[in-house]
């Protein structure tokens, strides 16, 4: 049978999954190996070096930058005060000496006799990584971080903003193709994570969003909706760090566009149940998509190890993922052999889909994806 | 090695992909003769560039018959049908070369640091300067938060002042910078400014990181000296960056010479051939994330080269960021249909998303084709900025200098002299046409005068670069016969008097001559605002004679008859009245009726003349 690699998005009702919790600098690891964490636990920490505040000492007192080390009262390494006086002039009269005030609490990290400059620092800012999932530690990197394993549901989105949040899955819409706008925004849903079928709008985010809830998921956006919530046009799909007080997860893509129903039944399936998610997006070599793991309570045995993506072969569902056919879900008929030319005029590597209505088409194996499980 | 070369295998291993040629010498030339590809290897789960290489060469053996690989060991030298003289390579994986550069004053040994670094293959992430207009604190916590590869620091020219690039050096000090791979290491520090503040820099970074002295870049005002800290680069970038990445130190006891950053090889090939056939050279390569523009240009009889890389300009990855840096109303204007605005907008945005899907239909292509075109013009924009003469040099001037306003600074970029015009990348390479390959680089570079115009057919130019430090006749060989296809060349006259033309008024008249035409010749008067097609088949030449109206240039001055030799190619001759810069109609339907006009014209998307 003809066989063929498309990586698709990954969707699935049970699985075994490991996230790495790494720190960005070295630090100290909170937890052991075997460990059971909480999503919210932290389970490393580290110090982030202070910011630096310079102070150009000898345009202030007027003296000479090789001077400088005699007018200092404080030297590298000390610890200062805010307002502590860490250099002064010493004038016959003592009327007229001035002084140079500590404008942070912190230490003297440099004192230059070539440019003048004495350079603080404040404390160091501690940044502490949570669990993210709960599950059990299965590795500790000394130092650096731990990873974490759980089982249970997992989806990737193709497309997300704001970072790694959690909370209770909310169906919002009966159907795949129903979309999410402003009036089915439950009234009441803090630390909710609701999820939609079709389009998602501005208007709803914002409702969302008002409403208390830390996530929102649906088949679509437009790119003017998401405009307006970022304030500004996104150029590369890289994200996470946006503060938008939510995360915002699509399955599908860009435009008006139903959820894949398999993706919508398997979230129908989590309603109810605490997940974790994060929007971030990476579109590169290493591409990373935002994904919402819901953990379970069934014994990690009965869990499929996923991620083994084998190919695609006849009979596989699918998603096209560009026009003329966009968005729509269907099987592979047939994997084509020989090149085809295309609409467009490019000879290329085709395989023929019927679509759920019965239609079908060839399309570039390119401009298609495997709904994987 | 050089006199016995007869097989050389090459690898380029770039981001997503691996790409192996081997070249054989055929009698007295050299051909490139097979290729294979792979998918790199640097991330998991293999984590071993290594295994790619070997795949892509495998690929290379099962087409050829030639045994290459002994196990994991390339078999050197050749013997028959086994082995090759020498390995080698280039790469751009793990995101290529990312470097911080630091100057004193930011148009001059700002620019300079930055030139040494583009050159050298490097991505400039950010230029510091004493004088950018950002408060200390602000300089220090973008050098923590970018964490490059590498910091090149210049500023001052020897015996100059010494305080304002020590200033800079003690910033970088305080960032306490961290190289983005290898966490226990330190970051990789060129020095190469003022030399007499070198024993100052050394004490102030020294310790905090792995710091080299080099000359200076800029030792007075009036000369930059880019070539000795461009190859601190390179050594540094094999040592500390390469070292870092999974499999590289392995793959770089298999090279017969250093393995180069892919645009700094890039670059290498350009200069040979602009060197070698005594011309000027533009060269783009337009890739899914960033596009690189490469000129080789006569600066006072001498060829100056600069690269430069955008690295948001660029047809997948980056493609929703070339809509919003050339704003909606310019990718339009290429389109030649009415679309909704949203349309486009979800369209690319979902092109971002799923980089690696390819236009189905005609519109999309069109759509990729107008995307194409504003990201080309973006970064040539930016590559004229840069590819200047020396900014802060007192230059003698002429009473013609003073007339012209000429001034220190001046683009190095004139498309009148542009000889050759060469592009490459997915959307330039594998175009359905190659007319509309020629289409989308003449309308983006709106090349003046007579220039010619190639592709790079399998983006060959890499292995070509480092090829030509081993053997240049090699390099050269395979460049012209096998790595390029002549698509033709342009002739498009430019009015430079005051006021305008109009349409339908007489721009040029031409002749050219050549056995491939009927009766040996073709001749006509080109109009304002005429495209037109003429074939003449690749390896064919005419002779070209051109009077152009009376304040109209086609290279040798207003309104004076040019005569010249032109090539043909696989599009043929393009005689261009549009103008320059090219006018739009206003009109929305107007403007796609222009459009469609045009495309006909050189058979861009099928249609019939």
């Amino acid at each position: 049978m003809a066989h063929a690699y498309t990586p698709g998005l990954r969707v699935t009702a049970l699985t075994t999954l490991r996230r790495t919790r790494r720190l960005p600098l070295k630090g100290e690891v909170l937890v052991a190996a075997g460990d059971q964490v909480r999503r919210d636990q932290i389970v490393a920490r580290t110090d982030l070096p202070g910011d630096i505040v310079t102070l150009n000492i000898v345009n202030r007192l007027g003296i000479s930058a090789e001077e400088i080390a005699q007018y200092m009262l404080k030297a590298e390494g000390d610890e200062v005060r805010l307002g502590e006086v860490i250099a002064e002039t010493r004038p016959l009269i003592k009327w007229f000496k001035t002084q140079i005030t500590s404008e942070i609490d912190g230490t003297i990290e440099n004192v230059s006799s070539v440019t003048g400059q004495v350079m603080l620092r404040k404390p160091p800012a501690p940044v502490e990584v949570p669990a993210y999932i709960d599950g059990v530690v299965v590795e500790v990197m000394p130092e650096e971080g731990v990873v974490v394993e759980t089982v249970g549901a997992f989806i990737q989105g193709i497309f997300g903003v704001g970072g790694e949040q959690w909370g209770t899955l909310q169906m919002i819409t009966d159907s795949p193709e129903q979309g999410i706008t402003p009036e089915i925004i439950p009234d009441q849903c803090s630390g909710k994570i609701l999820v939609g079928g079709g389009r998602m709008t501005h208007r709803a985010i914002e409702a969302a969003r008002q409403a208390g809830a830390v996530g929102l998921i649906a088949g679509g956006i437009a790119d003017g909706d998401l405009r307006q919530l970022l304030g500004y046009d996104l150029g590369v799909a890289i994200t996470g760090t946006e503060d938008i007080g939510l995360s915002v997860i699509v399955t599908e893509g860009f435009g008006e566009i139903s959820m894949a129903r398999k993706t919508f039944a398997t979230l129908s399936e989590c309603d109810g149940k605490d997940a974790s998610i994060s929007g971030a997006t990476q579109i590169r070599a290493g591409v990373q998509r935002p994904e919402i793991i819901v953990p379970s309570t069934e014994p990690a045995a009965t869990a499929a190890a996923g991620g083994h993506i084998s190919g695609m072969d006849e009979g596989d569902p699918l998603r096209v993922i560009r026009a003329p056919y966009f968005g729509r879900i269907g099987r592979v008929v047939e994997l084509i052999s020989e090149l085809r030319q295309v609409e467009s005029g490019a000879t290329v590597r085709v395989l023929e889909v019927e679509f759920e209505d019965g239609e079908r088409a060839v399309v570039p194996r390119a401009n298609v994806e495997l709904i994987e499980s | 090695m050089t006199s016995d070369l007869n097989v050389v295998i090459a690898t380029d291993c770039g981001s997503t992909t691996t790409k192996a040629i081997l070249i054989e010498r055929k009698g007295d030339t050299y051909r490139q003769t097979f290729r294979g590809e792979a998918p790199t290897t640097v991330e998991a789960p293999f984590e071993d560039v290594t295994r790619g290489v070997l795949n892509a060469i495998q690929e290379i053996e099962e087409l050829s018959g030639r045994r290459i690989l002994d196990g994991e060991r390339i078999i050197t030298p050749a013997n028959g049908e086994v082995g090759v003289d020498v390995y080698i390579s280039t790469s751009s994986a793990g995101g290529g070369l990312q470097m911080m550069v630091a100057g004193v004053v930011q148009s001059m040994t700002g620019e300079s640091a930055q030139r040494c670094a583009l050159g050298a293959g490097a991505i400039v992430m950010d230029v510091l300067a004493a004088n950018d207009g950002r408060l200390p604190h602000e300089k220090i916590e973008r050098i923590r938060q970018l964490r490059p590869d590498m910091v090149l620091l210049s500023g001052g020219t020897d015996g100059g002042t010494v305080s304002h690039v020590v200033e800079m050096a003690e910033f970088i000090s305080a960032a306490d910078p961290r190289p983005r791979f290898g966490s226990g290491f330190q970051l990789p520090v060129i020095y190469a400014g003022n030399k007499d503040a070198a024993e100052k820099i050394e004490a102030t970074l020294g310790e905090k990181t792995a710091l080299t002295l080099t000359e200076n870049l800029r030792p007075v005002l009036e000369r930059e000296n880019l070539g000795p800290a461009r190859h601190v680069i390179h050594d540094m970038f094999l040592e500390h960056v390469m070292a870092q990445a999974p499999g590289f130190r392995k793959l770089m006891s298999w090279t017969g010479v250093p393995i180069l950053p892919t645009p700094a090889a890039v670059g290498q090939i350009m200069q040979t051939i602009a060197r070698r056939q005594d011309i000027n050279v533009l060269g783009v390569d337009i890739g899914g994330a960033t596009t690189d523009v490469f000129s080789v240009f006569a600066s006072d009889g001498e060829p100056v080269f600069n690269r430069t890389v955008s690295a948001n300009l660029g047809m997948s990855y980056s493609i929703s960021n070339v809509l919003s840096e050339a704003g909606l109303e310019d990718v339009m204007r290429w389109i030649p249909f009415e679309l909704n605005e949203a349309d486009l907008r979800d369209r690319i945005k979902n092109k971002m998303i799923r980089p690696t899907t390819i236009p189905h239909t005609l519109e999309e292509l069109q759509i990729e084709h107008g995307v194409a075109r504003e990201a080309l013009r973006l970064a040539y924009i930016q590559h004229r900025e840069l590819a200047v003469g020396l900014k802060g040099v007192q230059a003698e001037r002429t009473l013609s200098d003073v007339f012209a306003q000429s001034e220190s600074g001046e683009s190095l970029i004139d498309m009148m002299a542009l000889d050759l015009l060469v592009g490459s990348g997915g959307v330039l390479s594998h175009a359905p046409r190659r007319s509309q390959t020629a289409a989308v680089m003449v309308d983006a570079y709106q090349p003046e005068g007579v220039t010619r115009l190639a592709v790079d057919s399998i983006f060959m130019m890499p292995h070509l670069g480092v090829l030509a430090s081993v053997n240049e006749k090699a390099a050269t060989d395979v460049f012209e016969r096998d790595c390029i296809v002549h698509l033709g060349t342009c002739i498009a006259p430019v009015y430079v008097g005051k006021g305008g033309m109009k349409p339908g008024e007489v721009c040029a008249t031409y002749e050219l001559t050549s056995a491939e035409f009927t009766d040996g010749s073709e001749s006509g008067q080109l109009m304002v605002g005429d495209l037109r097609l003429l074939p003449l088949p690749e390896e064919s030449e005419a002779q070209l004679s051109i009077t152009p109206g009376r304040d109209v240039d086609v290279g040798s001055g207003p309104g004076q008859v040019h005569k010249t030799t032109i090539h043909g190619g696989i599009v043929g001759v393009i005689l261009d009245g549009r103008g320059r810069p090219l006018q739009f109609a206003a009109e929305p339907a107007a403007r796609v009726e222009q459009l469609a006009r045009w495309y006909k014209a050189l058979h861009v998307y099928g249609e019939e003349a």
